[in-house]
C-alpha cells in the first residue's frame, strides 16, 4: 500500500490539477449555491415557513411531486421493456432505435415542450383523437392532454425516458445465460425464471433508474411550461413558481422555495449514490 | 441469491424429457414480437412523433417561409449568442474536466469521493435554481450589485472601472455564459473519470522514468488514450450548452437581439403565435441534437466508450 501511494505520487501535477479543480468548482458551483442558503438565512423562521408553505406553493409541490412520480413509474415499466427488447432481441433498425433513446438528453427542453404541445393539442396528430374538442375523438368523453396535469406527466415522461433504459440495459446485457439455464434445468417455467431469477438481478438498477428519472423530473422546467398551461393551484410546477416570484422581485420568496427544492434534490442525490453502491455490491455476489 | 425460490420448485412433478422445449432460455416468437412491438410503439409515440412534429410544423408554410425565419436579424443574433455562450462554456469545462479527472484518477487524497460527488452536483440542481443563484450573486440586489453601490468598497479602482464600463452580468452575456457553465460542469469530467479510473498508470510511469515532463506525459501518453472519451464528453456538453433553457431564461432578461439565445428565441416566437418561425428555429436545435446523437453513436460503436447515465 505504501509502495502504491509512493508510485502514484510519482506522477506530476497534483497541486496544479487539484488546485484548479477546487477553485473552479468553488467559484462556479459552490459559492453561487451557498448564496441561496445565505439569502434564505436573512429571513426569520416564521417568514421562511410562510414563504414555503402558502397554499399556492403547497399545490405546486403536489403537482410537481405526483406528476414526477407517475412519470418515473411509467418510465420504469416502459424502460424495463425497452431495455429488455434492445438487449435480448434482434430486429431491423435496432441500432438506430438504441441511438434514438438518448434523444431527450440531446434535444433542448424548449424544443421538446413546443413539439409535445403541438402533438397533443386538439389539432395535433395525437390530440385530435383524444382531446374533448378533437376532430376525430375516439374516446367517449375525451381527455384533455395539454394544459392539464396529464400534459405535465407527458412532458416529464419524455425527459425522464432514457434514465431507466440506460441504467437497466448494461445489467441485462451482463446477465449470464447460465443463470437461466440452471433455473430451467431445475424445472422453472420461463415466467418463473424471469420473475424469480432475472428480475431480482435487475431490480437494483431499475430502482436507480427510477430515482434518476424522478430526480430529473422534479427540477424540470423547459418542457413543462409550454404544455402545462401554468394555472396556479392546478398545473403550476415549483420551478415555474420560483420564476414567478423572481419576476415580482420577491427574491426572498423565490430563494426560500429554491432552498426547499435544493434540500430535496440533495437528499435524493445521496439516496441515488447509496442505491448505486448497493446495486454494484449486489452484482458482484 | 436466487436459491430460495428455486428449491421451492423442486417438488414439482417431473416433466417428461421429450416434452421439454429445446430452447429453455429463449422466448417464443410470439412473445418476442409482442414485446418488440410494445417497445417500438412506446418509443415511436414519445420520441419519433415529437421529432417529426418539429419538422412538419416548421415546413407547414413551405420551404420559403422556413428559410425566411433564419434571415430575421433577431434569429441571427440568437444564433451568434448561442455559439458564443457554448464557445466559452465548453472549453472552460473541457479544461476543468481534464484537471478534475487527472487529480481524481492519478492520485489518492482525503475527501476524493466527496469531490467526485460535488462534480455531479449541478445535475441535481433544477435549471431554474441554477439561474436564480447567479441572480442572487450578481443581480442588482445581490453581492455584485451591492459592491457597485458600496461607499468605501474593497478595491476602489475595480469598482470605478466596472461602473465606467457599465459592466453588467445579469441580463447580459456574462450571466448567460456563467449559467451555461454551471449547468454543463459535469459532462466532460464524468466521462473522463469513468474511463481513466479503469486505466492503469503504467504508461505514464514509464514516461516519468524516461524523463518526460508533466505536460509531455499528458499530451503524448494520456491524451491518445482518452481522446474519444474527451470527444464524447465535449459533444454532449456542447449539446446541453446550446440547448439550455431554464437557467439561461432566468438570467437573460429576454432582450431581443441582445440576450436571447436560440431556445429563448423559440419561446418568444412561440408565445407570439409565430409558430412556423418558432418551429423553424427549433428545427435547427433538433438537427443539432440528431448530429450529436449520430456522433455519439459512432464513437460508441467504434470505441465502446462507457455509457454514462444522468448526462442530461
Amino acid at each position: 500500500m505504501a509502495l502504491l501511494r509512493h508510485k502514484r505520487h510519482a506522477l506530476p501535477g497534483l497541486n496544479l490539477s487539484l488546485g484548479f479543480t477546487l477553485s473552479y468548482l468553488g467559484l462556479v458551483v459552490l459559492v453561487p449555491l451557498a448564496a441561496a442558503f445565505l439569502k434564505a438565512a436573512e429571513m426569520t423562521w416564521p417568514e421562511f415557513v410562510s414563504a414555503v408553505s402558502s397554499p399556492r406553493v403547497l399545490a405546486s409541490y403536489r403537482i410537481t411531486f405526483f406528476a414526477s412520480l407517475a412519470a418515473a413509474l411509467f418510465n420504469a415499466a416502459a424502460g424495463l421493456l425497452v431495455a429488455w427488447v434492445l438487449v435480448r432481441y434482434s430486429f431491423p433498425g435496432r441500432k438506430v432505435v438504441d441511438a434514438l433513446v438518448d434523444l431527450p438528453f440531446a434535444l433542448p427542453t424548449a424544443v421538446a415542450g413546443i413539439a409535445l404541445t403541438a402533438l397533443y393539442s386538439k389539432n395535433g396528430w395525437v390530440g385530435q383523437f383524444i382531446d374533448p374538442n378533437g376532430a376525430h375523438r375516439m374516446i367517449p368523453m375525451g381527455l384533455k392532454l395539454v394544459f392539464s396535469g396529464t400534459g405535465v406527466f407527458i412532458a416529464l415522461t419524455f425527459i425522464g425516458l432514457p434514465f431507466v433504459i440506460r441504467t437497466v440495459q448494461p445489467v441485462i446485457a451482463e446477465l449470464k445465460p447460465e443463470l437461466e439455464e440452471a433455473a430451467a434445468t431445475l424445472g422453472a417455467s420461463r415466467w418463473q425464471t424471469i420473475s424469480r431469477v432475472l428480475f431480482p438481478e435487475i431490480f437494483p438498477a431499475l430502482l436507480t433508474g427510477f430515482a434518476l428519472a424522478f430526480a430529473r423530473a422534479l427540477g424540470e422546467y423547459g418542457s413543462v411550461v409550454f404544455i402545462s398551461g401554468n394555472m396556479p393551484m392546478k398545473t403550476e410546477i415549483t420551478p415555474l413558481l420560483i420564476i414567478t416570484k423572481l419576476e415580482q422581485y420577491d427574491y426572498h420568496g423565490a430563494t426560500a422555495i429554491a432552498v426547499v427544492m435544493l434540500i430535496a434534490s440533495f437528499a435524493l442525490l445521496l439516496l441515488i449514490n447509496l442505491l448505486q453502491k448497493w446495486s454494484r455490491r449486489y452484482q458482484r455476489i | 441469491m436466487a436459491s430460495a425460490p428455486i428449491t421451492s420448485l423442486s417438488a414439482r412433478p417431473e416433466t417428461p424429457f421429450a416434452r421439454r422445449p429445446l430452447h429453455v432460455t429463449q422466448d417464443s416468437i410470439w412473445v418476442k414480437w409482442i414485446l418488440v412491438a410494445g417497445a417500438l410503439l412506446f418509443l415511436g409515440v414519445f420520441l419519433l412523433l415529437p421529432l417529426a412534429a418539429v419538422f412538419t410544423e416548421a415546413l407547414r408554410r413551405g420551404a420559403a417561409a422556413y428559410f425566411a425565419s433564419f434571415t430575421d436579424p433577431d434569429a441571427i443574433a440568437a444564433i451568434k449568442l448561442t455559439v458564443t455562450a457554448a464557445g466559452l462554456a465548453v472549453p472552460a469545462n473541457l479544461v476543468f474536466g481534464i484537471a478534475a479527472a487527472w487529480a481524481v484518477t492519478k492520485f489518492t487524497f482525503p475527501g476524493k469521493s466527496v469531490l467526485i460527488t460535488l462534480i455531479d452536483l449541478p445535475f441535481a440542481v433544477s435549471p431554474v435554481i441554477a439561474g436564480l443563484i447567479f441572480v442572487l450573486v450578481f443581480g442588482a440586489q445581490g453581492w455584485y450589485g451591492r459592491y457597485l453601490e458600496a461607499g468605501s468598497p474593497w478595491l476602489p479602482w475595480l469598482q470605478h472601472w466596472l461602473i465606467a464600463q457599465d459592466f453588467k452580468i445579469i441580463f447580459a452575456v456574462p450571466g448567460i455564459v456563467l449559467a451555461t457553465m454551471f449547468i454543463t460542469v459535469p459532462f466532460v469530467a464524468r466521462e473522463l473519470i469513468a474511463l481513466m479510473q479503469s486505466q492503469e498508470h503504467d504508461e505514464e510511469m514509464a514516461a516519468v522514468t524516461l524523463g518526460a515532463g508533466g505536460w509531455q506525459i499528458f499530451r503524448r501518453v494520456t491524451l491518445p488514450n482518452i481522446k474519444w472519451a474527451l470527444f464524447y464528453g465535449v459533444i454532449l456538453c456542447n449539446a446541453r450548452a446550446m440547448g439550455e433553457f431554464g437557467a439561461v431564461s432566468v438570467v437573460s432578461g429576454h432582450i431581443r437581439g441582445e440576450t436571447n439565445t436560440l431556445p429563448l428565441h423559440v419561446e418568444i416566437l412561440y408565445n407570439e403565435y409565430n409558430f412556423v418561425a418558432a418551429f423553424a428555429v427549433a428545427s435547427l436545435l433538433a438537427i443539432l441534437a440528431m448530429v450529436t446523437l449520430a456522433l455519439k453513436s459512432i464513437v460508441e460503436w467504434r470505441h465502446a466508450v462507457s455509457r454514462c447515465v444522468g448526462a442530461s
